[in-house]
């Protein structure tokens, strides 16, 4: 049995920031549920408002805008699976999403109820924070785009005020050459929680020399991070095997990881540095 | 807690049911009947509550029945009955992928979305495709065969052969 709550079901997202500013304390959006219903059934949440965002049109859709690939909060993580922008525009992304849960749970999980959550271990957060990502926090009072990097506070802390929704996410379409991947490791093939995740995008000029990198890690700090060591030590060089490796090193050295039932804290520093390691030397080919 | 009249259409009938918010789609369809959507977990890890809403196969204990209002929900039972079986249900008789049966129901919502979409499947993307059906039984081989026997008749029958 779920614990008893009030559920508010708008028909537009103007009703919806109406509703989060009206409603008294204890009010969260409910998108997919898969996070929510799962931590109100175990007692770790009890908002006593829920306001359905779910069915909201304006959430919607992943579309090509000034430059941007837009994603509306509500898309789901099934739908940035089978939207071609997202496979060509941002593999990295397609990656997390296609080793995201399973079939079932990724038709409902949402990507902006997966920001908004928070986890450390939040699979859509690394690739979107290589990709330079922004979210679009709506109020009454109008929107605000904040960088990704800047959303997570801590372990399921972020920005995001009461009466805020988060509306979109947006990244710059990557210069085609910009190369990345994803890697997640978890202690299955399929269905499994991350105990270290990476992302990767680099762009390499002709010369070889690196332009730009991005590096961020899930599940080894209380948020999803950057490694912002790492990139500086990239830029502006060839990616040797030498300066790969010192990289990845840097890499693990941004962790301050834990032990947890999935893995040790000493663990996950060497596999972060592993994983990131063998995603640098990747995009060396 | 307010109740609220909610719509649902299961397997091609209608239902008009009044509800508080707090009941969850797997709830409601077993409290109407519907007991082939089985509560194995209640938080998603399971998969033998699944069902197909509007086409899509989810996890029943995680959408809140009030979130379901107007959608059609296909359930195993819907694709078939004992007296005429989906083919899907006859591979999985004929394979001997069912043993104790809990989570055969879902089993069988996931494996119909998936040859919807992808008849001609790998033995890979079968297993990825049921990653969110747990089994304790069967050790996942006979399943894996039930299902490539279930592609291969559909595949047959579309040939008329
Ligand atoms: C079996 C299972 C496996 C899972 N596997 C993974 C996995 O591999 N990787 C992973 O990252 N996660 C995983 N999850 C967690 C979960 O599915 C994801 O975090 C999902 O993206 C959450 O989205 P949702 O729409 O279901 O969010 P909800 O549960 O609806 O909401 C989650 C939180 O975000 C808030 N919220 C939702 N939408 C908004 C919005 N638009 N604006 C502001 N706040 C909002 C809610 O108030 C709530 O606090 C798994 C969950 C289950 C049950
Ligand atoms: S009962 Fe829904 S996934 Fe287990
Ligand atoms: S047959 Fe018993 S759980 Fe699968």
């Amino acid at each position: 049995m779920l614990p008893e709550f009030e559920l508010l079901m708008p028909r537009t997202l103007s009703e919806a920031l109406e509703m989060l500013t009206q409603a008294r304390e204890g009010v969260a959006p409910i998108a997919g549920g898969t996070n929510l219903v799962v931590d109100m059934r175990g007692g770790r949440h009890r908002p006593s408002v829920l306001v359905n965002v779910a069915g909201l049109e304006e959430l919607r859709g992943i579309r090509r805008e000034n430059g941007h690939v837009v994603i509306g909060a509500t898309t789901t993580v099934a739908e940035l699976l089978e939207e071609p922008l997202i496979a060509e525009a941002a593999p990295v992304l397609w990656s997390a999403a296609r080793v995201f849960a399973n079939p079932l749970v990724r038709n409902r999980a949402t990507v902006g109820g997966n920001l908004a959550d928070a986890s450390p271990a939040a699979d859509t957060a690394p690739p979107l924070l290589v990709l330079d990502a922004e979210v679009q926090l709506t109020s009454k009072e109008g929107s605000r785009w904040v960088p990704l990097d800047e959303f997570f506070l801590g372990v399921r802390q972020t920005l995001r005020q009461p009466d805020e929704l988060l509306t979109a996410i947006r990244f710059p379409v990557p210069p085609s050459g910009a190369v990345g991947g994803f890697y997640k490791l978890g202690l299955r093939k399929a269905d499994a929680i991350s105990v270290a995740s990476v992302a990767v995008v680099v762009e390499v000029g002709e010369d070889g020399t690196c332009r730009k990198a991005r590096i961020a890690m899930g599940a080894v700090a209380p948020r999803p991070i950057r490694a912002y060591e790492a990139e500086k030590l990239l830029e502006g060089r060839v990616l040797t095997p030498e300066l790969v490796a010192e990289a990845a090193h840097l890499c693990a050295e941004a962790t301050s990881p834990i032990d947890d039932i999935r893995a040790s804290a000493a663990y996950r520093k060497h596999v972060v540095e592993v994983l990131a390691r063998r995603l640098l030397s990747e995009e060396r080919r | 807690m307010e109740t609220k009249v909610v719509t649902l259409h299961i397997n091609g009938r209608t239902h008009q049911i009044a509800l508080p918010p707090n009941r969850t789609l797997l709830q409601t369809l077993r409290d109407l009947g519907y007991t082939d959507v089985k509560n194995g977990c209640e938080k998603g890890d399971c998969g033998a509550c699944a069902v197909l809403l509007n086409g899509k196969p989810v996890n029943s204990c995680l959408v809140l029945a009030w979130q379901a209002d107007g959608a059609e929900i296909v359930t195993n039972g819907g694709l078939g009955d004992q007296a005429h079986p989906h083919v899907i249900q006859e591979a999985f008789a004929d394979a001997g992928a069912i043993q104790c049966g809990y989570c055969t129901p879902g089993m069988i919502v996931s494996t119909k979305a998936l040859l919807d979409r992808n008849p001609h499947p790998t033995d890979e993307e079968i297993r990825e495709a049921i990653s969110g059906n747990l089994c304790r039984c069967t050790g996942y081989v006979k399943i894996v065969e039930a299902i490539k026997l279930a592609a291969e008749r559909m595949a047959a029958a579309k040939e008329g052969r």
